[in-house]
């Protein structure tokens, strides 16, 4: 194949820096010493990440954000796994409308969702509870969930399974031993890659969330609406760490751009 | 097809779906009909919501121009985000499809990255380098006397286009990227030894195969350019208002819940007809690609 051109190098490198700018700004801006938004010229300083310690609620965002992040993605996945290995194996009347249903989160604006959200909990009379942000996170990270393992599902060798059948092994103890094993590597992906949906969803929880279980995202945003400063830079910089340190765990696990290349691709 | 499953009998995978199945049916096409239902209900200041079936809603997003500027703002936002990111983003693909092994790896994993990262961090990012007087590349301009007053970012429609373009630009590299994929090298070479030039195989080899991908990448990012919430909100403030910002307004400020569904039935109903529309289009226009 051809290399590329100079012209083609330059626009790259303009594109990357572009395309990265913006957060490493967020992240350098977080260490300035001074009380103001401002790059840190004279010396890195860690106060502006002392000062979260000052703000009780986003710290208690944080917590509220993990818990609901690493929750919501476990049981969108006690539901995501029975349903992505009967996808997987069965061909049965209804199979592809299913598959569609269980897909289409991705394809509803989360705002649509927040507003049906919001309607629906505020009538069933536990609209705000952390509850209602636990199962309205289920629906949204779901297809992330099930696609995954649907993957791992896909490819896995039934020769195994067929084998551990033949010994006498069935129902609960060939899942658990034989099944289970085999597909984790996928089962535990959409893990983290349902829980950085989570973690990371601002729209749809913005419209759930009450005072006392306001996300991470959501009590950012709240403050960006005031005022900017450095604080809410040292917060991003803590969210930007704890995405990363998810999409390390996928990477390993799975492949970056095996997840990613799956997730452009809305609902086909 | 599998052995284990054919002895098995034929209500195994309803027995495995339906507990996702339920649980979607009961929280998810419960609400979304709710949502629809409230959009006909009526409200006032003082009795607050009436659930009774009556059209005003309906008659006042048809009638009052401010709606009809609203959502056509939305949508040209939503226009110049795409095309910003089909001119900017196909390109890159090819390039970085064009790349080695190891600096393919690691620059699509920069690009893709932040696909992952926290929309708030990243808007949030913009507003420090364009934001008003203290933006840092409006401070390092100026003090190079490049410009006298700040760019004007916050606020602008400008401004969220880009700001918008730059969070959705990986879905569209994703896209390009994957087209590229099924592309055969083999081509641009055959084309190369019968003397075409870089431009005409650009044109005429790269182009058509790319399109597919360049298209539904641009269905993904209109339809969530057109209905996202962080960015606007952020860049556009209180007072350049889209579909997204203006439900959020009608349902936590003005509670006007029958409106802001109206609004979000809108928005959903336009963006299906629309993303359904040109996949058909595009899916009989490059059935070869598809198939």
């Amino acid at each position: 194949m051809r290399r590329n051109g100079p012209l083609a190098l330059i626009f790259h490198t303009i594109f990357v820096i572009v395309m990265v700018a913006p957060i490493v700004v967020v992240c350098l801006v977080a260490f300035t010493p001074e009380g103001f938004l401002s790059l840190p010229t004279n010396g890195f300083s860690l106060r502006w990440f002392r000062a979260i310690g000052n703000y009780p609620e986003f710290i208690h965002a944080f917590w509220v954000s993990l818990g609901l992040g690493a929750l919501s993605s476990f049981v969108a996945l006690l539901f995501a796994v029975p349903a992505a290995l009967a996808i997987a194996r069965y061909r049965f009347r209804g199979r592809d409308a299913l598959a569609a249903l269980f897909l289409s989160p991705l394809m509803i604006p989360h705002v649509v969702l927040g507003i049906a959200f919001l309607r629906f909990f505020t009538s069933a009379g536990f609209g705000g509870s952390f509850a209602a942000l636990i199962i309205a996170h289920v629906i949204i990270v779901f297809p992330f969930a099930l696609r995954l393992t649907l993957a791992a599902a896909t490819g896995m060798d039934r020769t195994v399974e067929m084998a551990a059948v033949s010994l006498g092994a069935g129902g609960w103890t060939l899942f658990r031993r034989v099944t289970l094993p085999l597909i984790l590597p996928g089962v535990i992906s959409g893990w983290a890659l349902a829980f950085i949906q989570s973690f990371d969803d601002l729209t749809m929880t913005v419209f759930l969330a009450a005072p006392g279980t306001e996300t991470l995202p959501v009590r950012m945003f709240l403050y960006i609406q005031d005022n900017i400063d450095p604080l809410v830079t040292s917060v991003s910089a803590c969210v930007i760490a704890v995405t990363m340190t998810a999409l390390i765990l996928l990477d390993r696990f799975y492949g970056l751009d095996r997840v990613l290349a799956g997730k452009g691709d809305t609902g086909r | 097809m599998s052995t284990v499953a054919e002895e098995r009998n034929a209500r195994a995978p309803w027995a495995l779906t339906a507990p996702a199945l339920i649980l979607f049916v009961g929280v998810l096409l419960i609400p979304l009909a709710m949502t629809v239902m409230l959009s006909f209900h009526d409200w006032g200041q003082y009795k607050g919501i009436e659930p009774v079936f009556i059209l005003k809603n309906w008659k006042e997003i048809a009638t009052d121009p401010y709606y009809a500027e609203m959502f056509w703002r939305t949508f040209r936002i939503a226009i110049l985000t795409t095309l910003l990111t089909a001119l900017f983003g196909a390109p890159e693909a090819y390039i970085l499809n064009r790349m080695s092994g190891r600096w393919k790896s690691i620059f699509l994993l920069v690009i893709l990255g932040p696909l992952l990262i926290s929309v708030v961090a990243r808007t949030l990012g913009w507003a420090l380098l364009f934001g008003g007087n203290n933006g840092l590349v409006n401070k390092l301009l100026m003090s190079l006397g490049v410009i006298r007053s700040p760019i004007p970012f916050m606020f602008t429609e400008t401004g969220m286009v880009v700001a918008l373009a730059h969070v959705m630009m990986p879905f569209m590299v994703l896209s390009v990227w994957a087209a590229l994929q099924r592309l055969d090298p083999q081509i641009e070479n055959a084309a190369m030894s019968l003397g075409a030039g870089s431009i005409t195989i650009i044109r005429r080899i790269i182009m058509p195969q790319i399109m597919p991908g360049v298209l539904s990448g641009a269905i993904i990012v209109f339809s969530l350019s057109a209905s996202a919430f962080a960015t606007p909100a952020i860049i556009g403030g209180r007072r350049l208002k889209v579909a997204a910002t203006l439900a959020y307004d009608e349902f936590l400020n003005t509670l006007n819940w029958p409106l802001g569904a109206a609004v979000a039935t809108l928005l959903l109903v336009a963006l299906v007809l629309i993303v359904i529309g040109s996949n058909a289009l595009i899916e009989r226009r490059y059935a070869e690609v598809f198939r």
